[in-house]
């Protein structure tokens, strides 16, 4: 059995962040784009603490921390923002919201 | 005193300006400014500028005869690289009898015009007018340098236009306004490259000014580099000339001038602007004397218009027309003078022509007041009993521009004729007898036609309208007396110049020698053919050399000739207007088309109209409007448009609006840069 490098750490952060990308740019529901963000934060995460072990620091660790405060923000604004479109056009779907560039 | 010359072109430009702003002030209201405010300040205006020059005058007579000039600076107006212009005042002889005739002559006539225009709903823009007028002449007299001389020298074109389309309401004023401008503008663009050649030349041999003492000394110390340069430069000066002054092939705007106010006839298209060409070769004068050829042009152009327009005034029913026409024909002996090297005798012709015309224009005015504004002589007659004051005066210039002894006219008319006999021109032998002759023949028309026009609105039976006898009177005071006070200097001004033949001193060549004398300097001689009408010049201005060769018999003949040939006009105006009168019909008659083609003004207008006119608008419209405004500038124009709007709807596409799009080419992008910065 290989032992896990941090290469494996890296290549499971791009898998995610890849997966993440796609979903934000090909899928068109609002709730699993917001998902998507989470995903690609959270590779990023990896990424941050797979460095800040390998280098001896704790910089990767405080930016991890950050970057969770940073997303639990944002999924809290994103989801309100969601249930109001919601509410107000009875679609979650984002090709339906063309209102501001029509 | 000489830290004053500054006070003298800005004291009439102060009272343009108060004048001008109170005009535009009342422009609105239902009342304009009180008239004897107007007046105070337009006519103490160039009286300021007429008491300074009596007190540099006084200065100027102090002082020996070279060191008669002073100059002042005002300021630097151009300095861009090698070009160097300042607003430089210079006062010599010459510039000093062009002051005293336009600040004097200027100052009656805005006296003059407080009476005239009275109760004109323009007042004060009239005098703003004539006080700009002022100003710009002032400026072209006094200017030291040829830029700044240009300045006056549009200025007074400006206030031409404007003055002479004063009464704009009428759409031919207004039409004979723009044509004064637009036929002067083409003599300007000869006199702006004729001011090129000169800067050329004098920047070539290192000297790059446009000083006129400068060019003065520059052309004496390298008269031979001048020679090519002279000629065309004194024939392009020459253009500029005969479009101020009105000589052939430009001539064509003053009579039409005449659509102004009657001083303004007086003023500005007789006594003063239009003599502006003359006075411009005078100054000039040290590059002329190098070109024979451009002499002979200026000699030959004076004596045709002198004679030309002499025929036309004779077939005149208007009394401004006639005077008008006149005024061509005198200002064509004046280039007569010049042109034959006698500027002094150019510049005195000047003097006593701004004098006895500027007193019969002001007569006429008197004369169309009284007539509650008609001008045509064939509804006039016997006035004298009406206005005797404007007869009398009238009377005296008439005289006076006849060429009859003692009165002004004789001394400086004969003068030139003399000067044209014994001319050292280029050009054929037989030059200057033809252009005495050409004088001498106009000088018996001019005392013709003036005479007609005595006879026609003074004497004789009257043909006045019922209704005009009824207001027929003599014009006020303001107007009688600048009359009286013209008429005496239409008397007297010819005795500064009695020449040595009749016992005189000719003391007004003796006060311009220093202008024109030093011209070439002592080397005078030395130089080629074209000096000799300098050395000529010269020679009799300080009263030896060429004055002791006159042959004074020949002299005192032609001066008999010349006499004789203005009592002839005189009295054949007489028989044909007075003892006489169906004589002219049946003369007329018997002329047939000849007399047709004179009344028509020889169809000149019709053939500009034809020949250059039209063509002229064509050009504009046809290819200048249609093909190069429309087709290039407006094409080049949108095509830049459509260019930005093709590439701007095909880049657009890329602006779709879906935010994920641009997220997808971000990541591209970035991408793209790590790959980059990874290698």
């Amino acid at each position: 059995m290989t032992p896990i490098t941090p290469q494996h750490f890296l290549a499971l952060s791009v898998v995610l962040f890849a997966i993440g990308a796609f979903g934000v740019l090909f899928r068109r529901n609002l709730i699993v784009i917001l998902m998507s963000i989470e995903l690609m934060l959270n590779a990023v995460n990896l990424s941050f603490v797979t460095f800040a072990r390998q280098l001896g620091t704790m910089d990767g660790h405080v930016a991890a921390f950050f970057v969770m405060a940073l997303a639990a923000a944002e999924a809290g604004i994103g989801l309100a923002i969601l249930v109001m479109v919601f509410r107000n056009r009875a679609t979650v779907q984002a090709d339906d919201l063309t209102m501001m560039r029509d | 005193m000489e830290r004053m010359l500054w006070i003298i072109p800005v004291a009439p430009l102060v009272g343009a300006a108060i004048n001008g702003a109170m005009a535009i002030a009342t422009a609105r209201r239902e009342r304009g400014v009180p008239e004897p405010v107007v007046s105070l300040v337009g006519c103490l205006a160039p009286a300021v500028s007429f008491v300074v020059t009596l007190g540099l005058l006084v200065r100027m007579r102090a002082l020996e005869p070279a060191a008669r000039h002073f100059d002042q600076t005002l300021f630097t107006w151009i300095s861009a690289g090698s070009v160097h212009v300042d607003w430089a005042l210079r006062v010599d002889p010459l510039t000093m009898v062009m002051l005293l005739v336009v600040t004097g002559i200027g100052t009656l006539i805005h006296v003059y015009s407080t009476g005239y225009m009275h109760g004109d709903r323009g007042y004060a823009r009239f005098f703003a007018y004539l006080n700009l007028f002022m100003f710009s002449m002032l400026t072209l007299v006094m200017a030291r340098n040829l830029p700044l001389l240009f300045v006056g020298w549009e200025g007074v074109g400006l206030c031409s236009y404007l003055l002479i389309g004063f009464w704009y309401r009428d759409i031919a004023n207004a039409a004979a306004g723009k044509k004064a401008f637009v036929v002067n503008r083409v003599g300007d663009f000869g006199f702006l490259l004729g001011m090129f050649v000169i800067y050329m030349t004098a920047r070539r041999l290192g000297h790059p000014t446009l000083d006129v003492p400068a060019l003065r000394a520059l052309v004496a110390e390298h008269p031979g580099a001048w020679t090519g340069a002279a000629t065309a430069a004194a024939l392009l000066l020459f253009v500029g000339a005969t479009g101020k002054s009105a000589q052939i092939p430009l001539y064509v705007w003053l009579p039409d001038a005449m659509a102004g106010p009657t001083p303004v006839s007086a003023l500005i298209h007789a006594a003063t602007m239009v003599t502006a060409g003359v006075y411009m070769i005078a100054r000039m004068n040290f590059l002329y004397a190098l070109s024979p050829t451009a002499m002979a042009v200026v000699a030959t152009v004076g004596a045709l218009t002198a004679i030309f327009a002499a025929t036309i005034g004779f077939a005149q029913r208007d009394i401004k027309k006639v005077l008008a026409y006149s005024t061509v024909s005198q200002l064509g002996y004046m280039f007569l003078a010049v042109g034959v090297g006698a500027y002094a005798a150019g510049v005195f012709h000047l003097m006593t022509h701004a004098f006895f015309k500027a007193c019969l224009f002001l007569g006429s005015g008197s004369v169309i007041h009284a007539m509650s504004g008609e001008q045509d002589m064939f509804r006039m007659g016997a006035l004298r009993r009406h206005m005797k004051t404007t007869w009398a005066t009238f009377f005296v210039a008439s005289l006076a521009i006849a060429g009859v002894p003692p009165l002004a006219g004789f001394f400086s008319k004969d003068e030139i004729l003399w000067n044209a006999f014994n001319a050292g021109v280029g050009g054929p032998a037989w030059l200057p007898h033809a252009l005495w002759a050409v004088g001498f023949v106009a000088a018996g028309m001019t005392a013709f036609y003036v005479f007609r026009a005595v006879f026609l609105t003074f004497h004789g039976e009257s043909r006045v309208s019922e209704e005009a006898r009824h207001h027929l009177h003599e014009s006020p005071a303001v107007m009688t007396i600048p009359l009286v006070v013209l008429a005496a200097g239409s008397v007297v001004a010819g005795f500064v110049g009695v020449p040595e033949a009749l016992g005189g001193s000719n003391a007004f060549h003796h006060w311009l020698a220093p202008v024109f004398s030093g011209g070439a300097g002592p080397g005078a001689g030395a130089l080629a053919h074209g000096a000799v009408a300098v050395a000529h010049e010269a020679g009799e201005a300080l009263g030896h050399g060429a004055a002791a060769s006159h042959d004074s018999t020949l002299e005192y003949t032609l001066m008999a000739l010349s006499v004789l040939a203005g009592l002839v006009g005189i009295a054949l105006a007489w028989t044909f207007y007075l003892r006489r009168p169906g004589l002219p019909a049946r003369v007329t008659a018997a002329l047939g088309g000849l007399y047709r083609l004179v009344f028509n003004k020889y169809y000149v207008d019709e053939l500009y109209e034809r020949v250059i006119v039209r063509p002229g608008y064509a050009l504009s419209d046809r290819i200048l409007f249609r093909v190069v405004d429309q087709g290039l500038i407006d094409g080049t124009v949108n095509a830049v448009g459509i260019v930005s709007r093709l590439v701007g709807s095909t880049v657009r596409l890329a602006q779709s609006g879906v935010v994920r799009t641009y997220a997808f080419f971000m990541l591209v992008g970035v991408l793209y840069l790590v790959w980059k910065l990874a290698l």
